[in-house]
């Protein structure tokens, strides 16, 4: 009994931290304008909690690449607020923004490795930027090197892998500083469906410890079979956001 | 710590990067070099040269006659007046008889024979007076030109000019040589760097989106420029150090009846100021060169990433 109280008391308690927690995005009526007059985000309005795992989904131009470099401070929005771990962006001095982005890992479709470092160096790379320790940065490479199952590549440069690997090892740079927002922008692009499982299979994994990750992907049967959150925009507008949703809920 | 940790870094990779740009690198370090020698022989050229000027000032002296009759103590007052002058270095008298002294030293016996025991240059008593610098002849010569009891006043006013006209000359052109050499040198680091970050241009975006500061960002390119410009200044040191003595050596023993009883300043004057000069100016041209190169690169790496 006192066990069901003390589970019932933990569950009310979770649930109200989990209220009062600041999301880890919130954006407010953000509109992006650029130079050439193209309207690239209207009226955006969108609330990512910590822990979700979130699909953006939509064709070419309706504002995903926008919203990524948004949310990594790269452009400022025309109107409108955006807050990232409650910091609102728009207050951000220039200096703040390395710490900003030091909260986010980043993976894309070119994996953008290095390739003239190895894979150790490639992934230690994202450390020594931060100014850790040396002492750390060797325990940590190694470790999440690991958890990507490259243990035996450490030593290998980017032209030596496969892009399934090259992938990994993108994924591991991201991972490396522990952030509590992924950012993966069309992380499976250039990889076959096995490769692109198993990229989605360790990005699952990565949100089940607790970090929050958004997709953006064109990739439908990865979106339609795993059933998570899926923002839909189409020309710059929020056009559907399903809780559980799918590719194929798509009817813009 | 961490700062240590991370200007090792950059000074690693900045050694790094002049490995990487070999070509630009070592061109910019032979510019630079070939800058600092080119300024080290000036400098050297312009420091004897003002030697040999003091040497000669030296030997430029006013000279001060009296009007006939006057006493002792009036030429003992006109000299007190003179010494309180800042220009005058030193002042030295020649009596009557010691000019006459002077003159028959250099006139032949049957000439001399012909003055008997007459002095024919009684009234012919001075002052010679030395100055500290030839320019502040014009003033000194009418302030003791309107002194009591004095009737005439030689000075040496070609020779004074012509000295100082010569020295401004010299400095002015050594110093539009080098001015201009250093701007060019700007420029080849400037060139270095700039091809260092567009090779690069993709590891520092990929830098700036995982977070790497400003000051993680330049530093390994700041360092590159410093370190050329610094390689640009040690190599011209070390030439003129070793070089310096034995040329002069050889200027004074081939030479030495056209440079008549000039003597050169020796190695140790002359490296005291030249070698830190030199690399204070080769240290602060990288920088400057590298600075540059990073404010307009890095802007533009900013503006593509925003496209």
């Amino acid at each position: 009994m006192v066990s069901i109280m003390g589970n019932r008391r933990f569950d009310l308690e979770n649930e109200l931290s989990h209220d009062i927690e600041p999301p880890v995005i919130l954006l407010e009526n953000v509109c992006k304008e650029y130079g050439d007059g193209m309207q690239a985000i209207k009226n955006l309005n969108l609330e990512v909690k910590k822990g979700e795992f979130l699909f953006v989904v939509g064709s070419s131009g309706s504002g995903k690449s926008t919203l990524i470099k948004m949310l990594l401070k790269e452009v400022s929005p025309t109107s409108g607020k955006i807050y990232v771990l409650g910091r609102d962006l728009g207050k951000l001095h220039h200096n703040a923004i390395a710490k900003h982005r030091r909260n986010i890992g980043t993976v894309f479709q070119d994996f953008r490795l290095l390739p003239d470092r190895t894979v150790f160096e490639n992934v230690a790379f994202a450390q020594r930027v931060i100014e850790t320790p040396m002492k750390k940065i060797r325990r940590d490479v190694p470790n999440i090197v690991s958890v990507m199952g490259l243990s035996d590549r450490l030593d290998a440069y980017p032209g030596e892998l496969s892009g399934g690997e090259q992938q990994r090892v993108a994924l591991a740079r991201a991972l490396v500083n522990n952030p509590v927002l992924l950012l993966a922008d069309e992380p499976t692009g250039n990889l076959d469906p096995k490769n692109s499982w198993e990229i989605m299979r360790l990005l699952e994994d990565v949100n089940r410890r607790g970090t929050t990750v958004i997709v953006v992907t064109h990739n439908r049967e990865i979106v339609d079979q795993m059933q998570k959150r899926v923002v839909h925009l189409n020309k710059g507008v929020l056009a559907n956001d399903q809780k559980k949703g799918g590719y194929s809920y798509e009817r813009y | 710590m961490k700062g240590i940790n991370t200007s090792l870094y950059g000074v690693g990779q900045g050694i790094k990067n002049i490995g990487r740009n070999r070509v630009f690198s070592c061109a910019s370090i032979a510019t630079m070099a070939a800058c600092l020698f080119l300024f080290g022989i000036f400098y050297s050229i312009i420091v004897n040269f003002r030697s040999a000027l003091d040497t000669a000032e030296q030997k430029v002296g006013i000279t001060v006659f009296f009007n006939p009759g006057i006493t002792e103590e009036e030429i003992g007052g006109i000299g007190a007046s003179i010494r309180t002058r800042a220009e005058v270095a030193s002042i030295s008298y020649t009596s009557a008889e010691e000019a006459w002294e002077n003159y028959k030293a250099g006139l032949p016996a049957e000439e001399l024979a012909t003055f008997g025991e007459d002095n024919p240059l009684e009234d012919s008593a001075s002052y010679t007076v030395y100055m500290n610098d030839v320019e502040m002849q014009d003033s000194l010569v009418r302030f003791i030109s309107n002194l009591a009891g004095v009737r005439k006043v030689n000075e040496e006013k070609d020779l004074s000019k012509s000295f100082s006209v010569i020295n401004k000359i010299f400095t002015t052109i050594a110093v539009a040589i080098v001015v201009i050499l250093l701007a060019v040198a700007i420029f080849l680091i400037n060139i270095t760097i700039s091809t260092g970050i567009k090779v690069r241009q993709r590891e520092i975006s990929i830098m700036k989106l995982i977070g790497a500061t400003d000051h993680f960002i330049r530093t390994p390119y700041v360092v590159e420029g410093i370190l050329i410009g610094l390689i640009g200044a040690v190599i011209p040191s070390v030439v003129m150090y070793f070089c310096y003595g034995g040329v002069t050596r050889i200027l004074g023993e081939n030479f030495s009846s056209f440079l008549s009883d000039a003597t050169f300043v020796d190695t140790k004057s002359v490296m005291i100021v030249l070698i830190p000069v030199a690399l204070i100016i080769g240290i602060g041209i990288g920088y400057i060169g590298s600075s540059m190169a990073l404010g307009r690169q890095l802007k533009k790496i900013e503006a593509a990433g925003n496209e």
